[in-house]
């Protein structure tokens, strides 16, 4: 069985061999193209799931290595190869399971879109990029991975590059990830300047007893810029709502397994820094928590369906990188890998939805949707009612896992937080269930169900959603624990009064919007108006887009026209200035070339008898 | 401090060279210059004669006062357009004049001084060599023979050089 | 009673007298003669320290018949040049011959 370990260097490798098929051969045959692809990620997904059977088979502290020199130069050393343990094996599953369905799925979403053949390249090189980041044996090749990653984003989220808002989206997605990856590039560079290595075992090594919190604490913050830039925190956030204008399979695979999970995965990852520096947890869970409270409470008020989703992702991954912070790193892994399968299932429903209403997005626009699209429907609720936390759906145990983390950890202000966002979340998702699945509007009449292709994921996300909790239930020997643990990771009894508050509160929220928007005891128009002020702040984002556009109105455009101005009148008058200065010189010095033999004679003469005297004075001194 | 014959004749010779070198460079007519240079070349001879270079001084009266000289003066008489006492005008422009006097006098000054002051050259007469043609002999044709040589190619040039350029290019 | 330093002096005046020629005559033969000057001066400085530093040998005196040598050749060919400018200017003027003014 070691051997599968051995060959586990191809799961990445498979997606890139398909990405180069199509685009060199396939391109234009979409079909066979779409199989490559499909059958690449099914055989990544095998050999995962082989390899993770070997991995939690045996012992949890085991560590398979291997790897090759990539690049070498002095101070700086850079290999390529794999590492498993079993956080790279919950990784693999969760990225090939989800990438898999979403690939499957969007045979029948893409269907007939001119850019199926290529659509489904990316799709594979954005999975091989994520699989090459999960396995990375050390920062220098995980960041390699982890552009990658960034720029097969931005080919998918511009897809539509025809549309102006997906052509913009993509680009602030990918320039606002610039700004994290630049301090997380720092990070790397800092790393490998004062431990002299990037791999991640014989980084581990060389920290245990160092303590100079002066070197650790710049490095654990810069490099927490990565997870701020990919994983969508606050205030580098931005992107991810925007980067609902790609096709929604893309949205799937970006909010659970692919593009912001490697942000959670890196702290995962270089969980042993984080955990030596106290001052960078704390910061950490004070900006995931702020987070998720944010991102909640923009979610309240949203209309379009997908935006709804990807401000609960916001939310969600605020909630892991809290889960980090606050030292519960197994929690966190915990609920990114529950996360990835019921935020994937609610993607992909919410694009059947919208696919079977011709590109509709707006919830008050739907309605009436469970007579039509019933497997959309039950499976979009089991979704909701995962991320809200109903026990014994999977986002129950993690998301109580978080929260005893917190509580039990003294964090109260964060527990408490938790606590609320919870309620909102439970809220704004069945406000969307109510709204658009049951809501009074017909518009979902004309509405069918979607082919098989696209239901079976739904039915096997739906599934998974279910049951993916038990891994890591307290009440099942909580085998995940038991595997995904790191120096530092602190392990809580379970606290049935905990878990009861949670479910009652997530409850109370479900139960608030059936009231509000299923019986409609209280008007929700009126609500609005009453509160027109916190509702125009939440439902404009609070306003940050356009603080980001005036900050870069005002600073970078500013520096550029000071820079511009600089460089017009000082350098160019600069360079301008010496060629007049030249061109004039020349034009008065040749007066002097008279051509009268005996005026160069003079100029000679004078120069020997400078010098002349020069050298008498010199040598009369040095006598004298 | 008593002045021996042969000061004397070094005051006289040097006064002599001197002021045929002023005739020289002040006289208006060309021909007047040229006589005053030949009368300078003998005044330098007669230092060599002085310094006990006789060869030297033979050979200064035989190539500067007769060879050289006679070209001059042929040379004067081929190019000479004007009347003779409008030969040898002096620069009209002041500032060369005026330029040249101050390079002439400050070289003068500076080196006269540092010459007069430096006990380097506070020397005085030892005896000359007896046999100085003999020693000029080995030393041209021993150690400097190379240069010796090359003198005799740069004087064929300068002769084949000199005809050429005198003679012009021929009207075909 | 005659040193080297009565020699040197002599050697500069003469020399001095040359630089003065070779700017206020306007005659191009008349400027070839104070440069002849210059190198007579020279040759004194030669012939004159060969005889108090170096009495034993007569390195100077050759170096005067050098001089004098390249004093010959450079005459001969000054003034056929002077001959040949003459031809096409008519004029031995030095302040006529500005070909290469600016």
């Amino acid at each position: 069985m070691q051997n599968i370990l051995q060959i586990s260097w191809i799961i990445p490798v498979l997606p890139f061999l398909a990405f180069a098929c199509i685009g060199l051969f396939l391109h234009r045959w979409p079909k066979a193209a779409a199989a490559m692809s499909i059958l690449a990620i099914g055989g990544s997904f095998v050999l995962s799931l082989l390899v993770a059977l070997k991995v939690f088979t045996g012992d949890p502290g085991q560590v398979f290595e291997l790897s090759a020199r990539w690049l070498s130069m002095p101070g700086l050393r850079v290999d390529m190869g794999i590492m498993i343990d079993p956080l790279t094996a919950v990784m693999l599953i969760v990225v090939t399971t989800v990438a898999l369905l979403v690939q499957i799925y969007s045979l029948g979403y893409m269907d007939k879109d001119p850019g199926f053949a290529s659509y489904f390249a990316y799709q594979s090189a954005f999975a091989g990029s994520m699989l090459g980041l999960v396995v990375a044996s050390n920062f220098g090749q995980l960041f390699v991975f982890w552009e990658l990653v960034g720029i097969c984003s931005y080919l998918l989220i511009g897809f539509w590059f025809g549309k102006d808002s997906a052509k913009n989206a993509a680009i602030k997605a990918f320039v606002t990830n610039r700004v994290g990856d630049f301090g997380f590039l720092l990070g790397i560079l800092f790393l490998t300047i004062v431990f002299g290595t990037l791999n991640f075992g014989e980084l581990s090594t060389q920290l245990i007893g160092y303590d100079n919190i002066a070197v650790l604490l710049p490095i654990s913050i810069l490099l927490f810029f990565g997870p701020m830039g990919k994983s969508a925190q606050f205030p580098l956030h931005v992107w991810l709502p925007d980067a609902m204008e790609g096709p929604t399979p893309v949205s799937a695979l970006i909010h659970a397994a692919t593009m912001v999970a490697a942000g959670v995965y890196l702290i995962a990852r270089a969980f042993f820094i984080f955990s030596h520096t106290p001052q960078a947890m704390f910061f950490i869970a004070v900006v995931g928590g702020f987070t998720a409270l944010f991102a909640a409470s923009i979610a309240l008020v949203q209309n379009d369906i997908k935006r709804i989703l990807a401000y609960s992702t916001l939310s969600q991954l605020g909630y892991m990188v809290m889960a980090m912070g606050i030292g519960a790193m197994t929690a966190g892994m915990f609920h990114l890998m529950t996360h990835a399968f019921f935020k994937s299932l609610l993607f992909l429903a919410a694009g059947s939805v919208i696919h079977a209403l011709h590109e509709e997005q707006d919830i008050w626009k739907m309605g009436q949707l469970s007579q039509k699209m019933p497997v959309t429907t039950w499976t979009f609720v089991i979704g909701a009612l995962a991320l809200a936390g109903i026990p014994p759906l999977a986002g129950f145990w993690s998301k109580d896992e978080i929260l005893l983390g917190a509580y039990v950890g003294g964090y109260t202000g964060l527990y408490i937080l938790g606590s609320l966002v919870a309620f909102m979340t439970a809220f704004y998702m069945f406000r969307l269930i109510f709204t658009a699945f049951f809501g009074s509007n017909t518009n979902g009449h004309h509405a069918h169900e979607s082919a098989p292709v696209m239901t079976v994921p739904l039915i096997i996300l739906a599934i998974l959603s279910i049951v993916a909790g038990f891994v890591g239930s307290p009440y099942m020997n909580n085998i995940f624990g038991h595997f995904i643990t790191a120096p530092g990771v602190v392990h809580h009894e379970a606290n049935l009064g905990i878990m009861v508050i949670s479910s009652l509160i997530a409850l109370a929220g479900i139960v608030l919007a059936w009231i509000i928007y299923q019986r409609k005891i209280i008007n929700h128009e009126s609500l609005r108006q009453r509160f027109s002020g916190i509702y125009n702040l939440l439902s404009n984002k609070y306003y940050l887009d356009e603080i980001y556009a005036w900050l870069i109105a005002v600073f970078v455009d500013g520096g550029a026209r000071l820079l511009e101005w600089v460089d017009l009148k000082i350098v160019n008058g600069a360079i301008n200035g010496l060629a007049f200065f030249t061109g004039w010189s020349g034009r008065t010095l040749r007066y002097t070339e008279d051509g009268q033999v005996q005026t160069y004679a003079l100029y000679l003469f004078t120069g020997v008898v400078i010098i002349l005297i020069t050298a008498l004075m010199a040598v009369f001194t040095a006598i004298v | 401090m008593s002045i021996t014959i042969n000061d004397g004749v070094f005051i006289i010779i040097s006064g002599l060279t001197i002021v045929s070198a002023l005739g020289v460079v002040f006289s208006r007519n060309i021909i007047h210059s040229a006589l005053f240079l030949v009368l300078a070349f003998l005044g330098v001879a007669g230092i060599f004669f002085e310094l006990g270079a006789g060869f030297l001084g033979l050979v200064q009266i035989l190539v500067y006062a007769g060879a050289i000289s006679v070209l001059i003066i042929f040379a004067i008489m081929l190019v000479m357009n004007v009347e003779a006492e409008k030969t040898n005008l002096p620069n009209p422009s002041l500032k060369t004049h005026l330029w040249g006097a101050c390079l002439a006098l400050l070289l003068i000054i500076t080196l006269g001084t540092s010459i007069w002051r430096s006990e380097l050259f506070q020397v005085l007469g030892p005896p000359a060599v007896s046999d100085a043609v003999g020693l000029l002999a080995e030393l041209m044709l021993g150690n400097y023979v190379v240069a010796f040589e090359v003198a005799a190619v740069l004087l064929l040039l300068a002769v084949v050089g000199a005809i050429i350029l005198a003679r012009g290019v021929e009207e075909e | 009673m005659i040193g080297l330093n009565h020699y040197l002096l002599l050697a500069t005046i003469l020399f001095g007298i040359g630089v003065y020629g070779v700017f206020s005559k306007r005659n191009a033969v008349a400027i070839l003669m104070s440069i002849e000057l210059m190198l007579n001066a020279v040759n004194i400085n030669f012939v004159a320290i060969n005889k108090f530093i170096q009495p034993s040998n007569t390195i100077g005196q050759l170096f005067a018949i050098f001089v004098i040598v390249v004093a010959a050749a450079e005459v001969s060919v000054g003034l056929a040049l002077i001959i040949s400018i003459y031809r096409h200017k008519k004029s031995v003027n030095l302040s006529d011959f500005n070909l290469m003014k600016w």
